[in-house]
């Protein structure tokens, strides 16, 4: 399947502003199940200075200033994406336990510095008592690593609540933990502190999903959005997603970005103005099958 | 060699802690030889005379505003530096191993951060292990596989060593992040050597200096593009920061701008320092600010005190930064056990001088050996935090709190090491003249020289007595040193002389326009200099015309004194106080006794307006620039804010008391003045202060007339009021000598608006702030006139044109001074409007920063 994704960022700012950096991560990355076939970014006004490099984690950052007087900004991110056929659940998955993961991992010398470096918790995904209490349920044992996560991006699913709004980016996980509400991201940060209170490797993926329109309804333009869903490393299969807001293994219609620690590693679009006024911020995502 | 008898007097109080190496004797019975000579020195001074010159230390300290700033505290924004006359002597041979040492550490370190954040072979073959830097808050994603330049990328790096019980020096930890405390170990050397230089007698000391040459060689070094003059600055975080002296002191020292980061933008790849000829190109930067917050965009995003954009330039090449973003990740206590396996991996030797025993928690073993020693051990974060203490001696803890540490360790072990409780050894330091054992503990400086390390001969040593704790800091309350290393005979060694470098010294003499920020500040400086100056002698005025009148019931004299109290709470913007708002009646109470307010608004430091209001803001405004003032000038300042410190304290607020406060405080304010004048030579930096200075005293002089004539009053109270405004403007003894007549209006007008002669007249005034304004740097050269310059301009005719009769003139149905106000306030708004133009065009570094929001997913 082939997709065309479209990500529009629009800031109106209250005052001119005459100097704007920024950092956009935007371009999918290949992997085993995607091909980024082509990539481009469009910048209004046109930057003065615009560098592309790869940061620590492999992802493709695109680095722009533009240092004229502009009252608005526009960021368009246009791709296309080749995804693989997938099997919504694999047929046969590994047998082996979350412990023995969990000490061949510790015990490394060298073999797994990649890995490991995702078994640690950054300031948004440290857990509590409580979260590894819960993510304990999951984690019996002896039990295959593949099963024990799946059962709890299940339980993270059924047990919160998808509620738009009731966080922000900085909401703490003790928070959402409590109340049992939140979004995308915080279920993805919320399993990664689960796993890694295991002592395994998770990490945070960006993304898009497609949304289907309604039988018998045409879909409307811009009301896909920006995802983010979660990965853990199973030695036999390399590293797994998981959709904990949606309970499935992500399928052709997930686009992945790129990844991270947490959402802080590989956030879409971030910038700094040099301004004291206020500003608007619309985005807008379109994921069209070609 | 003198008799080591002859000095054991002085060391009658001198009482080593049992466990401890005693550092006078190196062994047996006979007191180490240089010990022997400094004592005698000592003793031949007499202890009597130590202790004055003790003082004159601690005063000259003071004086020259050496402070150590301490966060959060509520007395105040500095605590006084504190020097013990005794040194901290190291013997050249000794000196010699722990050179070396260090130099071995610290290019051990460099080796380490360039792994780290190149190719991670330690990592990779397990010689450290992964988390211990993954896991440290040091350790920036964003910093690693960016190609710097040279072969040693760790520029400065400092140790903090002591001696155990061996008698062997110890290093008892790292500084790689932002080094401090080489500026300190300076100055204790200057106060030593001009107050107490006999005790240097027949001891050769090592000088300092070299190290500080060698510091400048190197951030030169460092330049991206090579020219031959790079522009070297100095970030601070600013004067809130603990070590702002430092800073401060190092940029006067080696001839380096002093910025803070909203000084700098980066733009086109490069880093530009904002000044008031434009932007100018930035090749250096000596940082004293943690790393992570040097980039809001990459790096900390709430940080308000970095550079956007700063770490592309450094991706690009394009600035070097002492030390390198990153750089802490290698100031890590958990690294201590892993060094000597480093060593051998890089140098294949052992390590030369021993570091204190360290057990990292990240392992099981050693974290539960920390946890079944802990009374015995110093559990400290791998990490230094901004905010609270980094080592617990665990011996100090309640079962409850140990509980609470080990739960702590437990969550996060890679954070935590437990290390060994060293005794230090004993050394003497001075009480109230007598000699007692204390510890302590020395800094070394080192800096990057020749694909090597040099360190700086000396340090700086913080003492603690010998009953205190082991964890001896400066934010917790040790007494500074100064550190002797004393050379082999077969060195020639000069004697000490400092000497404070300045931008104008011949090395760096190349012109550099003044950073937008530092004229900003000289130019609150003069603006709130004749703020003082003006409110305090508006106020002298009123006060002493309420004395002279307190027992009038005469309504001429009510009406003056009403005029004059109203005119005061204007001026002086402590509005309403005795004016009446709006339409309500005058508060006669008020009026009737004005005291209390009159106290008030000199002493309440909180109240807007208040001299004391005004005060502070000066001092803030001086201490932002705090690397133009001349020694001087800062004894001046320290005087003044004591003694108005302690006329705030005093209880006796009695009427001739405040005036002749008052009175001495405008004495040192033109002290400081004076002070200025010649001290700040820089041409460009001079024209600002004075220029806001003028436009203070003109915008001042305007609103006192303004507030006094407008109305037409008796006979008797005008005069009263012309005398009161000749009298704040000390310009009554002129009028005398000028007109040889009874004070007229016209004439008072004449005098103090339109004399062209007379340097507290309006037209005299606008005249040199129009000098001042043309020779400011235009921006557009093209433009014969600027819009500022255009505005002053017009003040200047409008004054020229002007005369005192026309302007003296009632309006015949309201009998106000309709003319008068008219012109007047056409005049203020253009110099306010001037005001305003220049901080827009010069100043214009204040625009803040502001992330952009980042889209919320669903």
């Amino acid at each position: 399947m082939l997709y065309s994704i479209t990500h529009t960022t629009h800031y109106q700012y209250h005052e001119i502003v005459d100097l704007c950096h920024n950092i956009a991560i935007l371009s999918p990355r290949n992997t085993a199940s995607q091909t980024c076939q082509s990539y481009n970014i469009a910048i209004s006004p046109l930057p003065e200075i615009i560098e592309e490099y790869e940061d620590f984690f492999g992802n493709r950052v695109c680095y722009f200033v533009v240092e004229q007087e502009h009252e608005a900004l526009s960021v368009t991110a246009t791709s296309i994406v080749e995804k693989k056929n997938i099997a919504a659940l694999p047929a046969a998955t590994p047998a082996q336990s979350w412990e023995s993961v969990r000490d061949l991992l510790q015990n490394s010398t060298g073999n797994f510095i990649y890995e490991r470096q995702f078994c640690t918790a950054t300031n948004i995904t440290s857990s509590s008592a409580a979260i590894k209490e819960f993510a304990a349920i999951s984690f019996t044992p002896n039990r295959p690593l593949f099963e024990a996560v799946y059962d709890l991006m299940q339980r993270i699913y059924t047990e919160f609540d998808f509620t738009p709004g009731f966080t922000t980016i900085s909401t703490p996980l003790s928070t959402v933990m409590e109340e049992r509400k939140g979004v995308c991201q915080d279920f993805a940060h919320l399993a990664i502190a689960g796993v890694h209170a295991m002592g395994l490797p998770a990490r945070y993926v960006s993304g898009y999903l497609e949304t289907l329109a309604a039988a018998g309804k045409e879909k409307l333009t811009g009301v896909d959005a920006s995802h983010a869903w979660f990965a853990v490393f199973i030695p036999e299969m390399g590293w797994v997603d998981f959709d904990p807001t949606n309970n499935q293994l992500p399928t052709e219609q997930y686009i992945t970005i790129g990844w991270g620690r947490d959402y802080f590693d590989i956030i879409p679009l971030k910038g700094v103005i040099m301004s004291g006024g206020t500003h608007e911020l619309k985005v807008s995502v379109d994921v069209k099958r070609l | 060699m003198p008799d080591q008898s002859s000095v054991t007097a002085l060391l009658q109080e001198y009482i080593p802690a049992l466990s401890s190496y005693n550092e006078l004797f190196s062994g047996g019975d006979t007191m180490r030889s240089d010990w022997q000579i400094f004592l005698t020195s000592l003793k031949q001074l007499g202890s009597k005379e130590v202790q004055h010159r003790n003082n004159d230390i601690l005063r000259l300290l003071k004086e020259n505003g050496v402070a150590y700033n301490i966060y959060n505290d509520p007395s105040g924004q500095s605590r006084p530096w504190e020097l013990d006359p005794i040194p901290q002597l190291i013997t050249a041979e000794e000196w010699n191993t722990i050179n070396a040492g260090l130099v071995q550490r610290a290019e051990l370190l460099n080796l380490l951060l360039k792994d780290i954040y190149g190719p991670q072979t330690l990592i990779k073959e397990g010689i450290i292990p992964q988390e211990l830097i993954y896991m440290h808050p040091g350790f920036l994603r964003p910093c690693t596989n960016i190609q710097l330049p040279g072969t040693q990328h760790l520029i400065l790096y400092a140790a903090d060593i002591a001696r155990g019980t061996d008698g062997r020096l110890w290093v008892i930890s790292d500084r790689t992040q932002a080094p401090s405390g080489a500026g300190y170990a300076l100055e204790n050397r200057f106060a030593m050597s001009s107050v107490l230089p006999e005790l240097f007698t027949n001891l050769q000391v090592k000088r300092l200096s070299p190290y500080f040459d060698s510091l400048q060689q190197a951030l030169n070094n460092i330049a991206p593009h090579k020219t031959e003059h790079p522009r070297v600055v100095i970030l601070t975080p600013g004067p809130e920061n603990e070590t702002y002296f430092e800073h401060a002191y190092l940029a006067a020292y080696l001839g380096l701008t002093l910025i803070q980061g909203n000084d700098l933008m980066v733009k086109d790849n490069y880093v530009w320092l904002k000044t008031i000829e434009g932007l100018e190109k930035v090749d250096v930067i000596l940082r004293r600010m943690d790393d992570t917050y040097c980039d809001p965009l990459e790096l900390k995003s709430d940080s308000l005190l970095g550079v956007p954009g700063l770490l592309q330039v450094i991706r690009k090449g394009n600035v070097a930064i002492a030390n390198p973003l990153g750089s802490s990740v290698v100031e890590n206590a958990g690294l201590v056990p892993f060094l000597p396996a480093v060593a051998k991996h890089f140098f294949g030797t052992d390590l030369l001088t021993p570091s204190i025993a360290t057990w990292w928690c990240g392992q099981a073993k050693e974290m539960q050996y920390v946890f079944d020693n802990i009374k015995q051990l110093v559990v400290r974060r791998i990490f230094r935090h901004s905010s609270g203490r980094s080592t617990i001696d665990g011996a100090s803890l309640s079962p409850l709190a140990t509980a609470k540490l080990i739960a702590d360790i437990k969550a996060n072990p890679y954070l935590y090491v437990g290390q060994e409780k060293i005794n230090f050894s004993s050394t003497p330091y001075m009480q109230d003249g007598k000699l007692q054992a204390g510890h302590s503990l020395i800094r070394s400086f080192l800096v990057s020289h020749n694909n090597s390390y040099v360190a700086m001969p000396g340090g700086l040593t913080r003492s603690s007595p010998a009953e205190s704790s082991f964890v001896i800091s400066n934010q917790s309350g040790g007494i500074s040193k100064d550190t002797w290393v004393l050379s082999s005979g077969d060195e020639h060694e000069q004697s000490i002389k400092l000497q404070l470098k300045t931008d104008d010294t011949p090395a760096t003499l190349h012109k550099r326009a003044l950073p937008s920020h530092t004229a900003e500040n000289l130019f609150w400086v003069g603006r709130y200099t004749e703020r003082v100056i003006y409110n305090a002698r508006l106020q002298r005025t009123v006060m002493q015309y309420i004395l002279q009148n307190n027992h009038s019931a005469n309504s001429e004299t009510m009406l003056s004194k009403e005029i004059l109290l109203q005119t005061l709470s204007r001026c002086t913007y402590t509005y309403p106080g005795f004016a009446p708002v709006a339409d309500e009646p005058v508060d006669t109470a008020l009026l009737t006794n004005p005291w209390p307010e009159l106290t008030d608004i000199l002493y309440n430091e909180k109240r807007n307006g208040s001299l004391s209001y005004n005060l502070s803001l000066l001092k803030r405004a001086v201490y932002s620039v705090r690397n133009f003032w001349a020694l001087d000038t800062w004894r001046v300042l320290r005087q003044l804010e004591e003694n108005w410190g302690a006329a705030k304290q005093t209880n006796r607020h009695d009427h001739l008391n405040i005036i002749a406060t008052i009175d001495s405080l405008n004495t040192s304010m033109f002290a400081f003045l004076g002070m200025n004048r010649e001290s700040v030579r820089r041409e460009q930096g001079w024209n600002i202060l004075d220029l806001g200075r003028k436009i203070e005293q003109a915008l001042y002089i305007i609103s006192l007339l303004q507030n006094v004539f407008q109305k037409k009053q008796t006979e008797q109270t005008e005069h009263d009021l012309m005398q009161g405004v000749l009298t704040a403007t000390q310009s009554l003894i002129t009028y005398r000598y000028t007109y040889r007549d009874h004070l007229q209006l016209p004439l008072v007008l004449e005098l103090m608006m339109l004399d062209m002669n007379y340097p507290k007249s309006l037209a005299y005034l606008v005249n040199k702030i129009k000098k001042y304004i043309s020779l400011l740097p235009k921006a557009n050269k093209d433009q014969p006139l600027s819009e500022q310059e255009k505005l002053i301009l017009e003040a200047d005719t409008l004054l020229k044109l002007a005369n005192g009769i026309t302007l003296a003139q009632t309006d015949r149905h309201s009998n106000t001074y309709t003319a008068l106000n008219e012109f007047l306030g056409k005049l203020y708004s253009l110099l306010a409007d001037t005001s305003q133009l220049i901080s827009k065009t010069y100043f214009k570094h204040s625009v803040s920063q502001k992330q952009l929001f980042i889209s919320n997913l669903i």
